[in-house]
């Protein structure tokens, strides 16, 4: 499975839950497949997906907010998992697309390509619902099946990225219409 | 009224309602009144970039968001503070004690201390030196200039806001 047909997958689910989605090529393939309001794309500051979906959950707590994060992303914010751990909001799921590289760069290793493995690392830090999915017929029922509880989602897939276009939004569009949605 | 109450009641004043902190000894009285008080919501974090990320996601959420820290968590955050905050332009209170600076009596908090002010000004965030009980109510100022510009902005608190700086912080 390539991060394209599992964000297909993640798209196809998808009701009202706001999405937080990792900056780069995660970013573009979302948005090329299907843009909706409640998605909000990062442009910069990469690692933070995680801290902005938290942040969100802790403030809509009755909104189910999915973030997408990525391997590379997410080993630059380790303390995220701790503090989303320890706080556990129940309305919040941390997606992982675990590509083993750093897709927007041009496909250099992380070290979840080697030993490293982050399914361990979030139970270390206190996760207590873990799923990890190595097909793309897993997505599906695990999605759907997900309760108010504080989850996080291992999706493991192939490195490689879809040719797409950028996104045509300025930043402050992006923001714009996803607080107008969640504050109307 | 306590320095630390004090502050406290300007923060509660401004509407903020999610602190998010990193320690420092100099902030430990303000967090223990936060703690006491329970009325914000407080959360704390690892890392002050993490802080940034939890406090724009908060925002966009309706939060008014700040975040505790010390200055040297400022380096910490200098990429999330210009390609997250200024980007989409989201306004972040970062309430911050000043180490390294008049009376820091430990080495290694100089270098980030001494360059904290100019460093602020190339980031271009507009700052606000607390230096005596007298300057807090500028917190609400400040506050008030950051949900305007949507511009994140620093409230700089200074040792002698506590008072001399032979006392023990």
């Amino acid at each position: 499975m390539r991060r394209y047909e599992a964000l297909e997958e993640i798209t196809e689910i998808l009701t009202d839950e706001l999405v937080v989605c990792n900056l780069g090529d995660p970013s573009r393939e979302l948005y090329n497949i299907k843009d909706r309001l409640e998605n909000f794309y990062m442009m910069g500051s990469m690692g933070l997906s995680s801290s902005i979906a938290f942040g969100l959950a802790i403030s809509q707590p009755k909104r189910k907010v999915w973030c997408i994060d990525g391997d590379g992303s997410i080993l630059m914010n380790l303390g995220s998992l701790s503090t989303i751990a320890n706080n556990v909001p129940s309305n919040l799921t941390l997606i992982i697309v675990d590509n083993g590289s750093y897709g927007s760069t041009g496909d250099q290793l992380t070290y979840t390509h080697g030993k490293t493995k982050l399914e361990i690392i979030a139970q270390g830090a206190g996760f207590e619902s873990i799923s990890v999915i190595k097909n793309k017929s897993e997505i599906s029922p695990i999605l759907k099946n997900l309760g108010w509880r504080c989850h996080l989602v291992l999706i493991k897939t192939m490195p490689g990225s879809e040719k797409v276009e950028n996104i045509p939004l300025l930043p402050e569009d992006i923001k714009e219409r996803f607080m107008d949605l969640i504050l109307k | 009224m306590s320095v630390d109450l004090k502050l406290y009641e300007a923060i509660k004043k401004t509407g903020i309602n999610l602190l998010l902190s990193v320690p420092c000894i100099m902030l430990k009285g303000l967090l223990e009144v936060i703690e006491e008080k329970k009325e914000i919501q407080h959360i704390a974090v690892t890392r002050e970039e993490e802080g940034v990320g939890i406090a724009a996601g908060a925002y966009l959420g309706g939060k008014l968001p700040a975040i505790l820290m010390q200055n040297s968590g400022l380096g910490n955050s200098i990429n999330a503070i210009k390609s997250l905050l200024e980007l989409y332009k989201i306004p972040v209170i970062f309430i911050m004690s000043h180490r390294g600076a008049e009376g820091e009596k430990i080495m290694a908090q100089m270098p980030m201390g001494q360059i904290t002010i100019d460093l602020l000004k190339l980031l271009t965030i507009e700052t606000y030196i607390l230096n005596s009980p007298g300057n807090i109510k500028n917190i609400i100022k400040a506050v008030d200039k950051a949900k305007k510009t949507k511009k994140p902005i620093a409230i700089i608190l200074k040792r002698t806001l506590w008072g001399s700086l032979n006392e023990k912080i």
